[in-house]
This record gives structure tokens, C-alpha cells and sequence, in this order.
């Protein structure tokens, strides 16, 4: 069954199509990955399906529901989160509290005023097993802003992931690390998303990653989806070779040069 | 350390080891000074209560609101009305009746306000608090105008009529009784706000004090919070000002003009915005500031305006936030 699906998406600002005419079906328990050159729409596309952003016309259904005008808070509540490319923390809380709000807030807790947070034991123990699934049990007690680049890109995952989302968007999850944290933070991502059955998207420049990790890969070129499909129907559409690469060719994406 | 102690606050021991001596010192202190005193730490009490209230909004939602004279004069002239009209001395209706009057019209204006943040929330908190003044300034038939409406403490009863002030000393038991009154709210309001701020809502606040665009993205309402903060946070000014009226006899426009506005948020910010005992702290020490700085010069408002570029400068944490540096500086080295 299809968890979301867009129908004729658009998103415009003035003459440049950020998102134009995109109909794009996202099954449960895919992991699904959205590449493109810079400014091919896909953290735009993300922004609209995820409420950031209002689309300016088309459809937008999740689990067979019209959520097109729905507002970040009920989209959130019918299952769909996301991280940022560009951290997005609090970053005067400690690593603790801001998976604690995060659960918190699921459990529509954060409207209690006269209990003490650190109280509600079960909350605590589940934003330390969360904190477990992301490496970063030692950080805790550590304000997130005091956390490296590679730890506050995890916490940032780990607080759409402490909202059990159905779907998750993960906006360049890897950004601004170095390639050896890449591989350990995309590892951590796909062994928490695929264990608790988490539909993902997400959006990547690295290539390798997203060969290695997803089901299906999207390829946008401005604003419209140019292809999709599997990591091999991918690889060898000399298409889309051109347009990631500016070359193609049997091994346009293996090749070092 | 117990395994829940954060690093961004200090932990229970420490704060239960604080405070009850302190506490027993403010149980004893008025038998070691004078009436003037008592009654000038009882002033410190209520801006306390005031600038606690006021910090819900600065230093746990980041809104800066210019406009808290509002609810402080809201709280004063509702009690000062029920005396003027009604003839009531009991400080439990004062403060049911001013309290509703407070939380009904700090829910009004805070409607209004939390659809707007940074300088625009700050401008309008500005506008609506002038036009309070204004209207207690124009409507003098009702308000007294510049005269004001007088309160006078030989009518107030404490407890529900068991406590009255007539006959010798009245004014001496007045004030003794009245210090351990306020001191035993001003412990409520400060237990109460502990709570709030530590509760799952309170992090919340934090929460979209830090970053609002994360904050709608964990599914927080965060208009709807800033709202309910703006409420508590005129609720407990407003009951500052119901208790600030007895004392001070007598309630004028001035309470509603903005410069007590300016006063409140420098009292937070001497203490400290980023602490929870730096309103307390900074309301105290304002007080006396304020008192000797009128006392001893005519140019107090320049002596006022040099502490607060100093602070600025020099202490951009405030008081309590500079002493809790040094404290962390102390104990790392220790």
C-alpha cells in the first residue's frame, strides 16, 4: 500500500520551479533516496510534503488521506517527521531533554505543567534507549550545542526518530561530516530505520551512500522527477549519468576520475 | 550526583542545601530589624514574585515583553477598586478578584502579542500597556487620575478577617504580619514557577525559546504555548501588584506607565535572565538600589542608568549567572 503519494505538486518562487508537477508514490517500509543536482528541488519538495513550505497547487495523501492542507503539528501527528540539512537543535538543552521533548510531545505530555519532567520515568528510560540506538549515550548530559558536527547530526535524526514517525525525511544526514563519521552515521540511521519498519526518504549528494542503502532511488533535475528506480536501473541510465556526473557510460558511477 | 543531574542547572542537594537557610533566616529577620526594613524587603518580595512571573516569558520562552506594568497596575487597581467601590478589606478577595481581572486581560492582550515575535512582540506589549495607563490617567471620575486610589492597611484583614490591624502599633503589626504573608506566597509563586519550568510544558517553552521551526516539528502548538505562558506569566505579575497595594497605600497611573515596565525587566536582567533565582536576586537588589540611589542623590535615575551600563558591559549574565560561573570555576578547580 502506498504511505504517501503526491499528486501534480507545485511549488514555484517567481520564475524558478522549485517543484513542478511532481507525482511521486512512496510505499510502506521503502527507503527511498532523492538525488539530484544543487537546486533540483529536493529539499523543496521535502519542505512542501513535510509543511514547511504551502504548496501552490496539487495533492498530497498520506496513508489515503488529504493532508494538503494540513498543519505541521497534525502532520507530525499522523506520522511524518524529518531532520534538517542544516542542524536543527535545542541547542541550550542537553542531549537528554531534547529526545525527552521529543517524546514528550508524541505522548501529548508536554501540556503537563505540574509535573517534573525528570520524574516520568518511563520517558527517561526510552530517551535512553534512544540515545543508546544512536551512539551517543556519553553526550547525555551535554548541551547540544557543545556536541560535534558528526553527534548533533544523529541527535537531529534521533528526535524525528523518538516521534515514531510512519515516514521519515532525512535532509542530507551527512552533510558537513567527514567521510569516515559518514558511513558510521548512515550505518546507525539504516540499522535504527530498517529494525522498527520506518519508511525513509532521504535526500543525498554522496552517491555511494545512496547506492548502499536505498530500495529506490529518485532522480530530480528542475524541480521535475527525471527517473526512478532501483540502485542498478539507476546506475546504468546514462540519463541521469549525465546530469549527477557530466559524463556517462557503463561505469560512469564506479569510475575515479 | 544522581543520574538525572543535567549539566545546565545545579542539582536538588545543592538547591535544598541553599535554601533552607536562607529560608530561616527570612523566618527570623524581623526580629532583628526595624519596621523601615521589613517593610523595604517585603517591596523586594513582591517585585520578586513580578520578575519571576516576567522571566517565564524572557528567559524560558525568549520573548521580551516591555509591557508588564500592565498586569503589575491590573493587580493594584482591581484591589484598589474593590476598597473604593465595595468597601472590601479582605486581601483573599483582592487577590481572587484581581487575579481573574489579571489572567482575563493578560489572556486578551497575550492573543494579541504571541502572534508576533522579537521586537514587534516587544512594541506591541508596549502599546497595549500605555493604553492601560492611558485610560487610568484620563478616566479620573473612576480612577482618582493622578490622585490615585488609596488603600489604606487599617482596613485590610489577613486570613480571611482573622488577622486585622486596629488599634496601638497597628502599623508595626501590619507590616510584621504582612512580610510573613507575602513571604509565605512569595515561597508558592517560587515553588510553583520551579514546577512549570521544569515540567514536560516547561521544556517545552524552552524548547521553542531555542529553536520554534524544531519545536512545531516534534508537533509542539507553539503559538498556543506562548499564549499560555504569556497568561501565567501576566498572572503572576498581576498578583505582585494586588499585594504590592496595601503595602504601598496608595495606587497612581505611574504603575501602569512604562518606565515600571523598564523597571521590571531591569531587575531580571541584573539577576540574570538565564537563571531562575536571577529575578528573585535581581528584584531584591534592585529594590535597594533604588532606594538608596533616590535616597542619596538627586540624579538617582543617572546613578541607575551607570549600573545598568555596567551590567551590560560587564555583567551580561547577571548577578546570579556571573556567581554560578565562578561556583563551576571554584568547584572544577576544588
Amino acid at each position: 500500500m502506498n504511505l504517501l503519494e503526491t499528486v501534480n505538486l507545485k511549488k514555484y518562487f517567481g520564475d524558478t520551479h522549485a517543484v513542478d508537477d511532481v507525482s511521486l508514490t512512496i510505499a510502506e517500509r521503502e527507503f527511498v533516496s532523492l538525488v539530484g543536482p544543487n537546486g533540483a528541488g529536493k529539499t523543496s519538495l521535502v519542505n512542501v510534503i513535510s509543511a514547511l513550505l504551502p504548496s501552490d497547487s496539487g495533492k498530497i495523501l498520506f496513508k489515503g488521506e488529504d493532508i494538503t492542507h494540513a498543519s505541521v503539528t497534525d502532520r507530525v501527528k499522523a506520522g511524518i517527521a524529518r531532520s534538517f540539512q542544516i542542524v536543527n537543535l535545542f541547542d541550550d538543552l542537553t542531549a537528554f531533554d531534547n529526545v525527552t521533548l521529543a517524546i514528550f510531545s508524541r505522548q501529548g505530555k508536554t501540556t503537563n505543567l505540574t509535573a517534573l519532567a525528570h520524574l516520568d520515568h518511563a520517558v527517561s528510560a526510552e530517551a535512553d534507549t534512544i540515545l543508546g540506538q544512536f551512539n551517543l549515550v556519553g553526550k547525555r548530559n551535554e548541551r547540544a550545542r557543545d556536541l560535534s558536527q558528526g553527534e548533533r547530526k544523529l541527535l537531529d535524526v534521533a528526535l524525528a526518530y523518538a516521534l515514531r514517525p510512519k515516514l521519515l525525511f532525512l535532509d542530507e544526514p551527512t552533510s558537513g561530516v567527514s567521510t569516515r563519521d559518514k558511513g558510521q552515521i548512515m550505518d546507525t540511521i539504516a540499522s535504527v530505520v530498517r529494525g522498527e519498519g520506518i519508511t525513509a526518504v532521504i535526500v543525498e549528494h554522496d552517491m555511494d551512500v545512496v547506492f548502499k542503502y536505498s530500495n529506490r532511488i529518485v532522480v530530480m533535475q528542475q524541480g521535475a522527477i527525471l527517473a526512478q528506480g532501483t540502485p542498478d536501473e539507476i546506475k546504468n541510465n546514462d540519463q541521469v549519468a549525465m546530469v549527477l556526473l557530466g559524463s556517462s557510460g557503463p561505469d560512469a558511477f564506479t569510475r575515479k576520475d | 550526583m544522581s543520574k538525572n543531574a543535567s549539566r545546565t542547572g545545579p542539582s536538588t542537594p545543592l538547591i535544598v542545601a541553599c535554601v533552607i537557610p536562607i529560608l530561616v533566616v527570612l523566618m527570623a529577620l524581623p526580629r532583628f530589624v526595624d519596621v523601615y526594613q521589613i517593610q523595604l524587603f517585603t517591596y523586594g518580595l513582591i517585585y520578586a514574585i513580578a520578575a519571576l512571573g516576567f522571566n517565564l516569558l524572557l528567559g524560558y520562552t525568549g520573548l521580551l515583553s516591555f509591557g508588564h506594568s500592565a498586569y503589575f497596575g491590573l493587580g493594584a487597581y482591581s484591589a484598589a477598586f474593590l476598597v473604593r467601590y465595595f468597601g472590601i478589606g479582605s486581601i483573599e478577595v483582592y487577590i481572587l478578584f484581581g487575579l481573574l481581572v489579571t489572567g482575563l486581560i493578560s489572556a486578551a492582550f497575550g492573543y494579541v502579542c504571541v502572534r508576533h515575535t522579537r521586537i514587534f512582540f516587544g512594541i506591541l506589549t508596549l502599546a497595549l500597556s500605555q493604553v492601560l495607563w492611558t485610560l487610568a490617567y484620563k478616566f479620573f471620575w473612576v480612577t482618582g487620575g493622578t490622585d490615585g486610589l488609596r488603600v489604606a492597611f487599617a482596613n485590610l484583614t489577613l486570613l480571611g478577617g482573622l488577622i486585622d490591624f486596629k488599634g496601638r502599633n497597628a502599623y508595626q503589626s501590619f507590616v510584621q504580619s504582612y512580610y510573613y504573608y507575602v513571604l509565605f506566597l512569595f515561597c508558592v509563586c517560587t515553588l510553583l514557577m520551579w514546577v512549570i519550568v521544569h515540567s514536560p510544558f516547561g521544556k517545552a517553552l524552552q524548547a521553542i525559546r531555542d529553536n520554534e521551526t524544531r519545536a512545531q516539528f516534534l508537533g509542539i502548538p507553539i503559538r498556543r504555548y506562548r499564549w499560555l505562558a504569556f497568561l501565567l506569566s501576566g498572572s503572576f505579575t498581576g498578583l505582585a501588584g494586588i499585594l504590592w497595594v496595601p503595602l504601598n497605600g496608595l495606587v497612581t497611573p505611574d504603575i501602569l506607565y512604562w518606565p515600571f515596565s523598564g523597571e521590571i525587566v531591569f531587575m531580571t536582567v541584573l539577576g540574570g535572565f538565564r537563571t531562575f533565582s536571577g529575578p528573585i536576586v535581581g528584584a531584591i537588589v534592585f529594590n535597594y538600589l533604588k532606594v538608596y540611589a533616590v535616597a542619596s542623590t538627586a540624579y538617582w535615575q543617572f546613578m541607575l542608568g551607570a549600573v545598568l551600563l555596567v551590567l551590560v558591559l560587564a555583567l551580561p549574565t547577571g548577578i546570579v549567572g556571573t556567581l554560578a560561573r565562578q561556583f563551576g570555576k571554584f568547584r572544577k578547580r576544588g
